[in-house]
Parts: C-alpha cells; structure tokens; sequence
C-alpha cells in the first residue's frame, strides 16, 4: 500500500445545472474508492454551494447544441435541434430545466443540495474561491455549510499538491 | 457459477473460496460470517460489531446478481447516516462492505 493516500481535486468553474453534476458524481465515486477529494469552486461554479443558488441551477437550450428535441420528449429526434429564436423565449429555460431535473430524479440521482451533504458526510472538503467571493460581496454564511472555507488560489495550490486536478 | 475454471482462490477460515483479481467472493454462497471476519481483518476493521453486521446483513439480503447495493441504498435501506458508514467502513464502505459480505462489488454511480 502507498505510503500517501490518492487525492483528487476537482474545481468547479461553472454553475449551469449540467456542468454541476460531474464533480459531484465523480467526487462521490472518488470517496467510495477510499480517494481524498477536495472541490473548489470558483467564478459561477460558486452557485453550486450558494444557499441562494442551489436549488435554482439551470439549463438554457439557447446555444447548447448538444439538447435536441429528443430531451424534450420527441423521440428519435437526436438531430432536430431546439431552434435558439425558440430557445430565447421566455420560460423556455425553466421549461429545460425541468425537464432535466425529471429525468435525474426518475433515475434517483439526488439533488445538487443532498450531493453535498454526502460529499461532506463523506468526508470530502469544500472550498470557496476567495477572489470570486470578493467580486460577487459573498460572505461565509452565503454557503450551504459551515465548513466550507474561503482559501485563496494560491491556498489551493499548496493543499493540492500530489493530487490529481480536474476542471471542470 | 464461475466463468473462469482458473479462478483464483483464497483461505478464509479454514475454508477455500473463490475471489477475483480484487479478492471479491466470486460465489456468494461459499460466504460465512467466519469468513467475513478475516476479510474484515484484512481491510483493516478488528472487530465486526452489531452495527457492522446489520450493515453486512442488509447487503446479503439486498445483493442484486450477487452485487451488493451502492452506499445510497445502504443509508436509505438502513437508516445509517453516511457519516457512520465512513466511520464503520472506513475509504470506501460500500465496496468495503461487499467484500467482508462476500459480495461483487455495487453497480451504479450512486
């Protein structure tokens, strides 16, 4: 056995419904192999772990080539794309949102909130960007948890060392 | 049972038993709890107290195709927060778990 245990450190650097989920996934598979994990979050990525924020991530289909019709319902149109004059109308982010917020819970996959929780129930560390912070006039309690720390990069930087970095 | 007729072997009390390349049960029934109490030994656990065996138990009772559930359905199926699953299995309970109870290893990504 290694003499050091493996360390993963994922930071999150954007705050779309879809772009929260893979640290939290991987995070998550990372603790339940025995592996530290350390997540940072940064810039929009600060949503993911804002009290006012969590609950309300979202999805737009405006520009996002990859969400057909498929998504929302039509099936075999892998290709049809959602056109972005639609995609501009008003609701139509709530409305993709919604969809996808279904389908993750159809498959029991837990909340962006309940993640978190499992992540620090598990033992995992969650830090703050102190620069992002600052711009956005955050304070600690804007966090969804108390341990969450507000660390500078250069912070992260020294507490990373050895570990496996994903950007995300 | 067994896809690869040279399947690797194992001693567990006293008991010869089938394991993959990670040392998981490749059969669920040639499992005892003698057995679960020298494979907790080897990942590191001492003593298996009664919480950790209502933790096994469940496991065995849940399996799936011989897999044991993920650590969600563990929490949510026994009411032990993942807090007491970290401390009780410590690095990974889930799959910790699987193999004390001589399971494969937890499907799913959650």
């Amino acid at each position: 056995m290694a003499d050091e245990n493996r360390k993963m450190a994922f930071i999150c650097s954007k705050g779309t419904l879809d772009m929260a989920y893979p640290a939290l996934v991987m995070g998550w598979a990372a603790l339940g192999n025995g592996v530290d994990v350390m997540i940072f979050f940064t810039f929009w990525g600060l949503d993911i772990i804002r009290k006012a924020r969590v609950e309300h991530l979202e999805l737009a289909p405006v520009a996002n080539t990859s969400m057909k019709m498929s998504l929302m319902g039509l099936k075999g149109a892998d290709n049809i794309g959602i056109p972005n004059a639609v995609g501009v109308l008003p609701g139509m982010t709530a409305f993709a949102t919604k969809l996808m917020k279904d389908k993750i819970h159809a498959l029991g996959v837990p909340s962006v909130r309940e993640y978190l929780q499992m992540l620090l129930d598990g033992g995992a560390k969650l830090y703050a960007c102190k620069m992002t912070v600052d711009m956005m006039g955050l304070t600690k309690e804007d966090f969804v948890d108390d341990s969450i720390e507000i660390v500078t990069a250069s912070d992260f930087i020294d507490m990373t060392e050895g570990a496996q970095i994903i950007f995300i | 049972m067994f896809a690869q007729a040279s399947a690797k072997t194992a001693e567990y009390a006293g008991k010869i038993v089938h394991v993959n390349e990670e040392g998981f049960l490749l059969d669920p029934t040639e499992w005892s709890p003698d057995i679960a109490v020298e494979i907790a030994k080897e990942e590191g656990i001492a003593e298996l107290t009664p919480l950790h065996w209502q933790v096994i138990d469940f496991c065995r009772k849940h399996a799936v195709n011989g897999r044991s559930p993920t650590l969600r359905q563990i929490t949510s199926g026994t009411g032990i927060s993942t807090k007491e699953m970290f401390s009780l299995f410590p690095k990974g309970p889930a799959k910790k778990v699987a193999r004390i109870a001589g399971l494969g290893k937890p499907e799913g990504c959650v």
